[in-house]
């Protein structure tokens, strides 16, 4: 009774083919990651060292280490979140929590998905415009930072608010009924529920800064400095320029310089992504309902 | 006979969302320390009933409400602190919410909410809503464990003691057992049975037979419109007042 008709072996057929066609779909999307990760260390890994990582670029770039662009990234990342996550996760909180569903609303949605799609380098363009010259903070981290804040607000935006969302409603409803305040609502049901969430999409944030290029070019990033910025006002180095500028901009950089500069680029944003996920895990593990 | 003051009353309520019409024109009162069961198919509008008096409608946008609802002689719709109305009004949903808090802290969130903040005060109106939800025996030794892990009848009467911990003067039930196995189904209606010397209580429920159990008085709504409410018991045995009514609690309904 348990015999295979001709259509049970079809749909067998048919379903072993599209198991196999989507495992090559997955392989095609993981082979160039693991092939950039190969080639970047094989290459660039001799060049690791704690001299390459806390020296500064000497002999025309040509040789020493990039501490001055990790020090750098670091300032812009730092600043560009504390002005990206107090921003976007309030503008989230109210698009979800409170806004009306209204054609304000929509628009103000419609905006933040437009923001979303804008070329890096128009918001370059943007920053230098808004930051450097009209906001008189000249090329500096602070002019750079606020660049990156605004092309990452909306992913800020977007994450935190699907965050909020995937708390259910009942909860609202529960606590609402109790007579809390919306407020009162968000702080002790909701906020404390999607907070890992929350910090999810700000650390992958961060690791998309970390590695842009073109809207810090014109905004604070520097080709080459002796020194460590000293605060907001200086202009620094960054990982991701001077990756750019070790490739292009300076004939006869050592191979393994281009490579180990990238290499740590990489690890840079993979660490911090690593970092999200065993943090997304761990918060989940706590987390049920 | 003594004319008693109803603890809600309603008039020509209408309640639409969109163009779906969920009530058409309703009235009833409910009277103090009373349990009111309210009867009808799915869809016939006994939940919107429910959300109206909590003024609800306020958290959906496509929810229109027309007509009056007084609560305790005032009118609902001119309340400005609604919060306050809130905390009078208990609910319990059909599924069991269990705050992702602390056993302790479900039961202590209305309280503190109110701004009770000692330790000890909460601490005793904590012991007695689980008590009085027959929950306290099965929680007491882990007061810090997180609420939505309990089982599904647990969390049905955590959040009946969530209910109790506002002191409320009314406890809306919407279908408080379709989670709950038939034993603790029990024991909470021998709760509900005690609570309405303190309360007043109107209970949605699918289960005619549990109407018939619980409730003092009980209505029949069916396609929006109120069929027929009276004495539980009349709606069941003795002359027939609407045959609808006879049909449905019979099981005889097309």
């Amino acid at each position: 009774m348990f015999e295979a008709t001709s259509l049970n072996q079809r749909n067998r057929r048919i379903q072993g083919l599209f198991r196999i066609l989507f495992g090559l779909m997955t392989l095609v999307l993981v082979v160039p990651v693991l092939l950039i990760l190969f080639v970047l260390v094989e290459k660039g890994g001799p060049a690791l060292s704690l001299d390459f990582l806390f020296t500064s670029p000497s002999n025309g770039m040509t040789a020493g280490g990039i501490f001055p662009a990790l020090v750098g990234t670091i300032w812009l990342v730092g600043v560009a979140l504390l002005a990206s996550v107090p921003i976007g996760v309030a503008a989230a909180i109210y698009l979800s929590e409170y806004a009306p569903d209204n054609w304000f609303t929509r628009v103000i949605n419609l905006a933040i998905i437009n923001l979303a799609g804008v070329p890096s380098i128009v918001h370059a363009l943007f920053g230098l415009g808004a930051f450097v010259i009209f906001a008189r903070f000249g090329t500096s981290i602070l002019a750079a930072s606020l660049t990156l804040a605004v092309m990452t607000l909306p992913v800020v935006i977007v994450s935190t608010r699907e965050s909020l969302q995937a708390v259910p409603v009942a909860f609202r409803e529960a606590c609402w009924n109790m007579g809390a305040t919306r407020w009162q609502t968000i702080r002790t049901v909701v906020l404390p529920n999607s907070v890992s969430g929350i910090l999810t999409g700000v650390i992958l944030e961060v690791s998309r800064t970390a590695g842009e290029t073109a809207p810090i070019m014109f905004t604070g990033a520097a080709f080459f400095l002796p020194f460590l910025p000293q605060g907001v006002l200086d202009q620094t180095m960054a990982m991701s320029l001077h990756l750019f500028v070790v490739s292009t901009q300076v004939p006869n950089v050592p191979e393994e310089v281009k490579y180990g500069t990238a290499l740590v680029l990489v690890g840079m944003v993979l660490l911090m992504n690593a970092a999200s996920i065993a943090f997304r895990t761990y918060l989940r593990g706590r987390k049920k309902w | 006979m003594v004319a008693v003051e109803p603890k809600v009353s309603v008039r020509g309520l209408r309640i639409a969302y969109g163009d779906e019409m969920a009530l058409n024109g309703i009235d009833l009162d409910v009277l103090p320390n009373e349990i009111l069961g309210i009867i009808g198919p799915a869809g016939s509008g006994k939940t919107s009933f429910l959300r109206a008096l909590n003024r609800m409608e306020e958290f959906n946008p496509g929810m229109r409400v027309e007509g009056t609802i007084h609560f305790d002689g005032r009118d609902t719709s001119e309340v400005k602190n609604l919060y306050a109305l809130r905390r009078r009004i208990g609910v319990v949903f059909p599924l069991p919410v269990g705050l992702p808090l602390t056993i302790y802290d479900n039961v202590a969130l209305a309280p503190r909410l109110g701004g009770i903040k000692k330790k000890a005060a909460l601490d005793e109106i904590v012991e007695r809503c689980l008590r009085r939800a027959a929950l306290w025996d099965e929680v007491k030794d882990r007061l810090k464990a997180l609420g939505s892990l309990l089982s599904g009848g647990q969390q049905q009467r955590l959040t009946i003691a969530r209910a109790l911990s506002q002191d409320p003067d009314l406890l809306l039930l919407d279908e408080f057992s379709i989670a709950v196995d038939p034993v603790t189904t029990m024991r909470i209606e021998d709760v509900l049975r005690e609570l309405k010397q303190e309360v007043t209580i109107i209970m949605v429920t699918n289960l005619v037979q549990q109407a018939r159990r619980l409730a003092d008085r009980t209505a029949f709504i069916r396609n929006g419109e109120l069929v027929e409410v009276g004495p539980t018991e009349s709606l069941f045995k003795g002359p027939v007042n609407d045959q609808r009514t006879r049909d449905y609690v019979e099981g005889r309904f097309g």
